[in-house]
């Protein structure tokens, strides 16, 4: 057995490891066998590991499903101590950040939390992020861990105009996210968190707490995740980790809590519907082809990096981001083709006498067999003709054209009160 | 479920029972392994002809696919239906329950023992 030619991880130099498949995480070899603080606490239970970005980070600890299925009934516990953290801080680091990132960083208040984007002066996405403002003059970037350097390096240079500095701390924080409906529960049972309102911490906020018997421990606890659940994500220096791990997983282990991984982490983003910079997000992608025109404050500020470009748009026939279904188990995966006909015979010769007939309509960013849904799913670019919910395509799956219908996105939501 | 170290394998990472002229074919439980949660099975249909390094099926877990080559010039025999109801087979017991075809030959390649396949994936 080996693997297929679509660009999935290889067998066995490579363990097919979610979104380790990244192009720029694979090319990034600057950097390579990173170790997480947590490390040791993995291999101790028995982790499959994959390169990503150059960490080794878990890519699953038994069963991918299991952990999947885990964070939508139970909870699961990730290390993300491979994320890049860079801190904004002085007394224009707002007017920085409304300069420098797609959004309109000023307007959250202390504690709130903001997804946002770094753009190109073209228009393009360099990275996708979450901007915590953690004090007026203070904020917390929290990149991907592909793009730490990049965005750093353009936080820096895109600040210099304002009263602030840029530190890059990604070395200094380690980050653990407790994902699903029961987050809350053992979050706010572990002995030695002293995480005071915790209960009514909205989504997309954070507050700071504290670790240890003594309290000698800072956290920062955010209601954020990239799951699709109710969950959070914790904070802390580095050599804390490993003991608020042990904790959690002490706590929790009987609400059903199990460590996860990347693979889990792919999927249940995936059927949430989020973007995963290199599949849904690129240099050569505008916000608005993925989705998220919403992120881009054109209206309520000035000049900003991106916005001639943004400003410009794509081109009018520009392929946006569509949600797919499709019947059986065979999925889609990242790099297959989108045709509008069930076989090449019936391609329609769109532009009769050229050779455009019969050319691909789209092309797949990521999809998998939904865990959850027990459907194949997709998300993938295609041009704007077809991108209508209810549109029928066909999947290019190694050969074999499988009817796939445009759905809206996200496949999955959970369940609020 | 079969004795691993009486298997012959390929640097395919799959295992071959030989029995007489029929050669019953899985992956190993370090590609197991490396695929994750199988989800899909594709395998061919009794009475195909297979010819030796071709594609004849597909494993596909939640985030990969891999290939199924046939390991023998032959027709198969039989496919495992219990393991395209349940992928999982793949998974729990890829050297018993998880075998994916039967293969009749008439002249079988080397392969791999179990000391130059466990050399090989390094385990």
């Amino acid at each position: 057995m080996t693997p297929d030619e679509s660009g999935t991880p290889a067998v066995p130099t490579d363990p097919p490891g979610s979104d380790a498949s990244t192009p720029d995480a694979s090319t990034d070899d600057a950097s390579i066998d990173r170790l997480s603080p947590l490390h040791s606490v993995h291999v101790q239970a028995g982790a499959s590991f994959t390169d990503f970005a150059g960490w080794q980070m878990p890519v699953r600890y038994s069963s991918d499903l299991a952990e999947h299925h885990a964070v939508r009934t139970a909870a699961g516990l990730f290390d993300l101590s491979h994320m890049g953290e860079i801190v904004v801080l002085g007394r224009e680091a707002s007017d920085a950040l409304d300069y420098a990132l797609a959004g309109k960083i000023s307007a959250i208040a202390v504690g709130q939390a903001k997804y946002s984007l770094l753009l190109s002066r073209d228009g393009g996405i360099i990275d996708d992020l979450v901007v915590y403002r953690t004090g007026d003059d203070r904020f917390l970037v929290v990149a991907n861990a592909s793009n730490r350097e990049v965005v750093a390096e353009q936080l820096r240079e895109r600040s210099s105009p304002f009263e602030c500095e840029v530190f890059d701390e990604s070395d200094d924080i380690a980050l653990i996210a407790i994902q699903g409906p029961r987050s809350y529960e053992i979050l706010s049972q572990v002995p030695g968190i002293q995480a005071d309102g915790l209960a009514d911490l909205g989504y997309y906020w954070s507050q700071t707490a504290t670790f240890g018997a003594r309290g000698e421990h800072n956290l920062l606890i955010a209601r954020t995740g990239y799951t699709g659940e109710d969950g959070f994500e914790i904070y802390s220096a580095p050599d804390v980790a490993p003991a608020l791990w042990q904790a959690l997983m002490d706590t929790g282990g009987g609400s059903g809590l199990v460590p996860a991984g990347l693979a889990s982490r792919d999927t249940l983003r995936l059927e949430a519907g989020m973007p995963l910079y290199g599949h849904e997000l690129g240099l050569d992608t505008f916000p608005v082809q993925a989705g998220l025109g919403r992120v881009v404050a054109l209206k309520t500020k000035q000049d900003f990096v991106g916005r001639e470009g943004i400003e410009a748009g794509p081109a009018e026939d520009a392929r946006v981001l569509v949600g797919l279904r499709s019947d059986g188990k065979r999925a889609g995966r990242a790099g297959y083709e989108l045709f509008a006909s069930a076989s090449p015979e019936l391609d329609p010769p769109e532009h009769p006498g050229d050779q455009l007939a019969g050319a691909a309509v789209g092309v797949v960013t990521s999809g998998a067999l939904s865990p959850t849904l027990g459907y194949p799913i997709a998300m993938a670019y295609v041009d704007p003709a077809v991108a209508a919910v209810g549109t029928d395509l066909f999947i290019d799956v190694r050969g074999t054209r499988v009817a796939a219908s445009v759905v809206p996105l996200p496949f999955y939501k959970r369940e609020t009160a | 479920m079969a004795d691993k170290t009486q298997l012959q394998y390929t640097a395919e990472h799959e295992w071959i029972l030989v029995t007489g002229t029929t050669a019953t074919v899985g992956i190993t439980a370090y590609a197991a392994e490396k695929l994750g949660d199988v989800v899909f099975v594709d395998l061919p249909a009794a009475g195909t002809t297979v010819a030796l390094g071709k594609v004849v099926g597909e494993i596909e877990s939640t985030k990969s696919v891999g290939e199924l080559f046939a390991p023998v010039d032959g027709v198969i025999l039989e496919s495992n239906q219990a393991v395209v109801d349940a992928p999982e087979l793949v998974n729990s017991d890829p050297f018993g329950e998880g075998w994916l075809i039967k293969v009749s030959f008439e002249v079988l390649p080397t392969f791999l023992s179990f000391d130059e396949y466990t050399a090989l994936v390094g385990e």
